[in-house]
């Protein structure tokens, strides 16, 4: 079945299959300067996956995209995340989840969960696509977990951001890229976005003297 | 045109100038000009679609029709409104040492931001540019929630900047699968989010990638609309961030949400139409849900708060629950409701918070325990939220009451049983409401209450124009209102 599939299609499955890898390896991942790093190969997965893309279909603004992505995502967004953690002197501390195990089993069922919605799409369209469309889904709902499942301010953003790589790759993959305003638009978003997200590291600490969000808890609607 | 692009710009270039010099002392007066050009630009805009019907402009890229011509009036006048109110108040925040200068400047800029993203968001005619402007909005707010940097207020944006980014992330990835679809069966891709493109291709897009990106679009929006279980963000945002962020929030970033949400569901509908795969109100019945369980729940919550602006904020759940019911019920009396309810909350809600902020000054708190015997200290303020209160539980002769009156009874048509949820729902919210009002409003008063320097001519014109709206709505609003009901259902009211 797969080797009757053109040698481009199979390499965007490959690489469909890296970023679902490095998500499943952000979730797994305590340590934050290795889970930076990982968010940055992911970034670059993402951004080849890109440029492979506008190769095959010809669509040159693709690798607009592909090098925006590269910029954006494999290096600026990481770097400023490094340069936070370590001015924040944060780059030691344990930033994992409660119950790590836990946490796989349900990133592994929410897979197959996308796998299931993405069933109808099959007898429209051909397998690569049902694939490139789980898969995104899954980054996408795998960055949702990691954010719920962590309780450092740092590594919720990395799931954010893994989250948003989840969107760019369905954009790519399943799409061939947005109009070029969408993408422009979401990739200044997402710029101001990462900005913010520093600005915040340090309102937390100078609020709880930690990055640990879950001490945030004074609002809510349970009888004091 | 002209007039769009002058609404569009008028914020778009304030808030960049503000950003820049919003802390000088003209600043704020400044703010408010801003504000009344954009509203006055907007008029000028209604006037033209009034006279021509609706408008595309930059190839398409734009679209003001008699769906979102009134809101872009309503968003610019709420937003006029406010600014007029936030002149002396946010000045008295600042006078008692809760904001710096430098916080000011981020105040308007913010401020003005948001009013832009929100016009954007609604003449937009590309969906992934109204996602664009829907994050915009986010990001143009959330150091607002976070101004006065208690560890509260911190809390309460990093909530909201979460919730809403992941929300907002939903909606983008339901965008990439409407886009998906669209790419197959319209020839040029740039054009393929066009709303108008895909309105006049609905009937062939896929059905199953349809209700799939419907789903996260509703979820997505959703968050922002304040649909329970997605809600959380929204009373904190509302309670710690300066007021008159509370009204424009409440008054107008909800409703765009919820436009957002109404733009898609037309075209799933038309999408879904013919399918064999799902049942063609699937979208609809998804509203409904969401819509009654976030009514229902938001009353209850009601009768628990203790903080003046958490209270209203779940009155802002209630109601935007209720919209959404009834733009998920369909046929055209629920619609034209629930079009009429979109007007008469927002002029409300905001008119309501805008007298809190006044009542908060008063009483130096906002704790409801300690907020007592307005009435005595300084009538126009007790009135004002008393009256405000009357409107928004939906008595006659307000608007709320027409809107509600018309979602009963198209309740009563199609479903019969859920008259009685919606009934018992509308009693238990008047009772949370009215066991607060009541010792607010009237109580004894605490010693050494002092009245402050209120500004209640924006209350006063709002609840006056709600008012009017329960009495008689205007010709021309009940043509858009119909007109627009017939762009979301196929069919006239009127």
């Amino acid at each position: 079945m797969l080797e009757q599939l053109p040698l481009y299609q199979q390499l965007i499955l490959t690489l469909a299959a890296m970023v679902l890898f490095t998500s499943f390896a952000l979730l797994a991942q305590s340590r934050v300067i290795p889970m930076i790093r990982i968010f940055a190969w992911q970034g670059l997965i993402v951004a080849a996956t890109t440029a492979l893309v506008a190769y095959d279909s010809g669509k040159y603004d693709l690798y607009f995209s592909a090098i925006l992505a590269l910029l954006l995502k494999a290096m600026f967004v990481p770097w400023l995340l490094q340069r936070l953690v370590i001015r924040l002197g944060i780059d030691h501390d344990e930033h994992g989840a409660e119950h790590p195990v836990t946490v796989l089993m349900a990133g592994a069922a929410l897979v197959i969960f996308c796998y299931y919605v993405a069933q109808p799409i099959e007898q429209f369209s051909s397998s690569i696509t049902r694939n490139t469309i789980a898969i995104s889904m899954s980054v996408v709902l795998l960055g949702v977990l990691m954010l719920v499942s962590r309780s450092k301010a740092v590594a919720e953003v990395v799931g954010f951001m893994s989250l948003e790589n989840g969107l760019f790759f369905a954009a790519v993959a399943a799409t061939h890229g947005m109009p070029m305003v969408v993408e422009l638009g979401v990739a200044f978003d997402v710029l101001i976005a990462a900005v913010i997200f520093g600005v915040f590291f340090f309102h937390i600490r100078d609020s709880i003297q930690s990055l640990d969000v879950d001490q945030l808890n004074h609002l809510s609607e349970r009888e004091e | 045109m002209t007039a769009l692009y002058l609404t569009l710009l008028i914020p778009m270039c304030s808030s960049i100038l503000l950003g820049i010099f919003g802390n000088r002392s003209w600043a704020a007066k400044f703010n408010l000009l801003a504000t009344v050009a954009a509203f006055a630009s907007s008029v000028w805009l209604a006037l033209n679609v009034l006279n021509h019907g609706s408008l595309g402009g930059y190839t398409g890229q734009f679209r003001v029709d008699s769906f979102n011509v009134y809101l872009i009036a309503l968003t610019a006048f709420v937003g006029a409104t406010t600014a007029f109110f936030s002149l002396p108040y946010m000045a008295q925040e600042e006078a008692n040492g809760r904001l710096s200068p430098g916080r000011m400047r981020l105040y308007h800029a913010s401020y003005q931001g948001f009013l832009f993203t929100m016009q954007l968001a609604m003449s937009t005619n590309n969906l992934g540019v109204l996602w664009v402007a829907m994050e915009g909005a986010t990001l143009a707010t959330v150091l607002l929630v976070s101004l006065y940097r208690t560890p509260e207020a911190v809390e309460a944006a990093w909530k909201y900047f979460i919730v809403c980014g992941v929300g907002i992330a939903l909606a983008l990835f339901g965008t990439v699968l409407l886009y998906f679809a669209a790419a197959q069966v319209i020839p040029d891709p740039e054009n393929a989010l066009l709303w108008t493109v895909l309105s006049a291709h609905a009937s062939s897009l896929q059905p199953a990638v349809m209700a799939i990106a419907f789903v996260f679009l509703l979820v997505g929006y959703g968050t922002k609309v304040g649909l329970v279980p997605m809600h959380t963000w929204l009373p904190d945002a509302h309670s710690e961030g300066p007021t008159p962020m509370s009204a424009v929030l409440s008054g107008l970033l909800l409703n765009v949400a919820l436009y957002a949400i109404i733009r898609v569901k037309i075209i799933t509908d038309a999408a879904l139409a013919s399918g064999t795969l799902h049942s063609p109100h699937m979208a609809g019945n998804l509203m409904m849900g969401f819509g009654i369980v976030s009514f229902t729940v938001a009353g209850l919550f009601l009768h628990r708060q203790r903080d003046i602006k958490r209270l209203f904020s779940y009155s802002s759940i209630e109601h935007m629950g209720l919209m959404t019911f009834a733009f998920g019920l369909g046929g055209p009396l629920a619609t034209f409701g629930g079009l009429l309810h979109m007007t008469v909350h927002s002029l409300t809600k905001s008119a309501i918070f805008i007298t809190v902020g006044h009542a908060t000054h008063i009483a130096k708190t906002q704790s409801i325990d300690n907020i007592r015997g307005l009435i005595k200290t300084q009538p126009a303020v007790g009135w004002g939220l008393a009256i405000g209160t009357v409107a928004i539980a939906g008595f006659p002769p307000f608007g709320v009451f027409t809107s509600e009156f018309l979602l009963l009874s198209a309740t009563m048509k199609s479903y019969p049983w859920l008259t009685v949820p919606l009934l018992t729902g509308l009693a238990v919210a008047f009772a949370g409401l009215f066991r607060h009002l009541h010792p607010m409003v009237y109580g004894d008063v605490p010693e050494g209450q002092q009245k402050v320097e209120a500004n209640m001519f924006p209350v006063v014109v709002q609840l006056l124009l709600v008012l009017w709206l329960g009495i008689a709505i205007p010709g021309f609003l009940s043509h858009w209102f119909d007109q627009a009901t017939f762009l979301i259902t196929g069919s006239h009211l009127l």
